[in-house]
């Protein structure tokens, strides 16, 4: 009993000063002025507009990793083809790769001194050190999330009802409208809350390719970084406020979401198996 | 389904009748996008190392402020994923053992640093144990900031990794263990342990990958200090910044490679964990 205690203690200690102190201090030093230097922060022109730059680059580029991935889940899971597993273990790289890196490697590719960065800008798209480089970069880091939670879930469903479907007469498109979709979209839908959320605070990759332009390219992760160096603390507080409820409202929706896998599960006693190697508390 | 799935790919390729259903695009789009998307743009980067010739690439990963900022990301990844890998067993074995009131809260609470953008992470940080820390503990600019840094980026994967195979473990091996008096670590490192590795191992690993990449909790906390507290990618970045791509990508190239190696030994381990179940 007493090492438990004491084992409780040492975890709990610890998320205190890793997690839940620093926290709270963020909190602290956003409001600490008052609640109105705080509202003044947030809706300075720069800051409203590093907000929408956010909220554009991840409306463009979750849906185009949502799409992708449900095609790519599909590949890995219902086709055979050459290269599946180089496929499949590339996916990863997005995971492993330095934000830096992915920045630095559209840089080389879209920059003016490249052959296709210099096609680009010649025909007036300008890609780097502005949206499309955003958006580049945020899709290249979120690439993974949709696809890694999908596919589980189609290899878990199987093709009897989509055989069935067929047999009745259904197209492939109403076949994946009216039962493939259905069948999966809970695992589309937690992909598309962790593509959301690494979107939303993705800060390296866009750090290279955005040249900070405050008011024009800069996203609310950029803005934060900015307004500190710029001795803004309560500017740079608040942002990552903003930035902290988005992350919590991300950990709810997940927590959320697992506990709904969770019951559904639990009222198919047949699969346990599948319910116990993928719900987590 | 906890984040752990993204670290941890669930192997889908021996389940059942999967294949007869197919769209036939899908595997063209889907490398397609892939290609255009991660491949080129990575080998672009390898391409730019060695545009310069081999002597280029090796003059510019052999410059000292460059070697000094991979001797300090790999020393302090190291540190960092040790340390986690302690307390991440002890906080998994805590969150499927121990019951205690906000149980709930804390599991919740240890997916944060996933969630959390890595610049609010390195303010949080400097917010608490920077130059204005209220507890008096003034880490900021110096290695053991970078150390923290790391740690609270690395949190969840050992924890997420762990935590499944503590729930799925018998506990007929522990009390036949105790039974015939082995003590409690006895116990721990004979019978639990052994079953866990391969889990603890992987998740090591992906914190140890995401450890030598990190940059933007490290931005702030660190100070940049070359020679001193300057990190890879922080390195990187100044290149670029300068206008050195050849050298930013040559040192990228390393780090790609790391990279590359370590994702090799997660699918080791986890091929080892899926063979041990």
């Amino acid at each position: 009993m007493a090492a438990r205690l004491a084992l409780r203690g040492v975890a709990l200690g610890y998320l205190a000063l890793l997690l839940a102190l620093p926290l709270g201090i963020v909190f602290f030093n956003a409001f600490g002025g008052g609640f109105h230097q705080a509202w003044a922060a947030i809706t300075q022109p720069d800051a409203l507009h590093a907000l929408w730059m956010t909220v554009l680059v991840t409306a463009i580029a979750v849906p185009a990793n949502t799409i992708f991935g449900i095609i790519c889940a599909h590949a890995l899971v219902r086709s055979d083809f050459r290269f599946k597993r180089v496929l499949d273990a590339a996916l990863d790289l997005p995971f492993a790769v330095s934000p830096v890196v992915v920045g630095l490697a559209l840089f080389v590719v879209y920059g003016r001194t490249s052959p296709v960065g210099a096609w680009l800008l010649a025909h007036g798209i300008h890609v780097i050190f502005a949206l499309p480089g955003l958006v580049l970069a945020t899709i290249f880091v979120s690439l993974p999330f949709v696809v890694r939670e999908v596919a589980p879930t189609l290899a878990e469903i199987g093709t009897e009802q989509e055989q069935a479907a067929a047999v009745l007469g259904a197209n492939a498109w109403q076949t994946f409208w009216r039962v493939t979709l259905p069948s999966i979209r809970w695992g589309v839908i937690y992909g598309v809350v962790l593509s959301t959320a690494r979107s939303l605070g993705e800060f390296g990759a866009v750090s290279v390719v955005s040249g900070h332009l405050a008011g024009q390219t800069e996203t609310l992760t950029l803005f934060v970084e900015d307004r500190y160096q710029a001795f803004d603390p309560v500017g740079a507080y608040t942002a990552a406020v903003v930035l902290a409820l988005l992350a919590f409202a991300t950990l709810g929706a997940m927590n959320w979401l697992a506990a709904k896998e969770k019951s559904k599960w639990q009222s198919l006693p047949a699969t346990s198996e599948k319910a116990s190697a993928t719900t987590s508390p | 389904m906890a984040a752990t799935d993204l670290a941890l790919p669930a192997r889908w390729t021996r389940s059942k009748s999967n294949n007869g259903i197919g769209l036939p695009a899908a595997p063209g789009i889907a490398t397609a996008y892939l290609t255009l998307i991660v491949l080129i743009p990575l080998a672009a980067v390898v391409w730019r190392a060695t545009s310069d010739g081999t002597s280029g690439f090796f003059e510019a990963i052999l410059q000292p402020q460059a070697l000094a900022a991979l001797r300090l990301t790999f020393i302090a990844s190291l540190a960092a994923c040790a340390l986690n890998a302690v307390f991440g067993t002890i906080l998994a074995w805590v969150l499927v053992r121990d019951d205690f009131p906000g149980k709930a809260l804390i599991n919740a609470l240890i997916d944060l640093p996933f969630a959390l953008p890595t610049i609010v992470a390195g303010l949080t940080l400097l917010a608490l144990y920077g130059p204005h820390s209220p507890l008096g503990v003034h880490l900021a600019y110096t290695q053991a900031g970078v150390g923290l840094a790391l740690l609270f980026v690395t949190l969840p994967f050992v924890v997420r990794n762990v935590q499944p195979v503590l729930m799925e473990l018998d506990l007929e091996a522990e009390e036949a263990a105790a039974s015939l008096g082995a003590s409690q670590l006895t116990t721990f490192r004979r019978v639990i342990l052994p079953s866990l590795m391969p889990a603890l191992l992987s998740g090591v690993s992906l914190a140890f990958a995401r450890s030598m990449g990190e940059f933007g909790s490290l931005v702030l906390m660190s100070g940049n200090i070359p020679f001193k507290t300057e990190v890879a990618s922080v390195h990187i970045y100044g290149q670029i910044e300068s206008g050195d791509v050849a050298g930013a990508a040559a040192l990228s190239v390393v780090l790609l490679a790391v990279a590359l190696v370590v994702l090799g030994l997660v699918a080791l381990f986890q091929r080892r964990a899926a063979r041990g179940s």
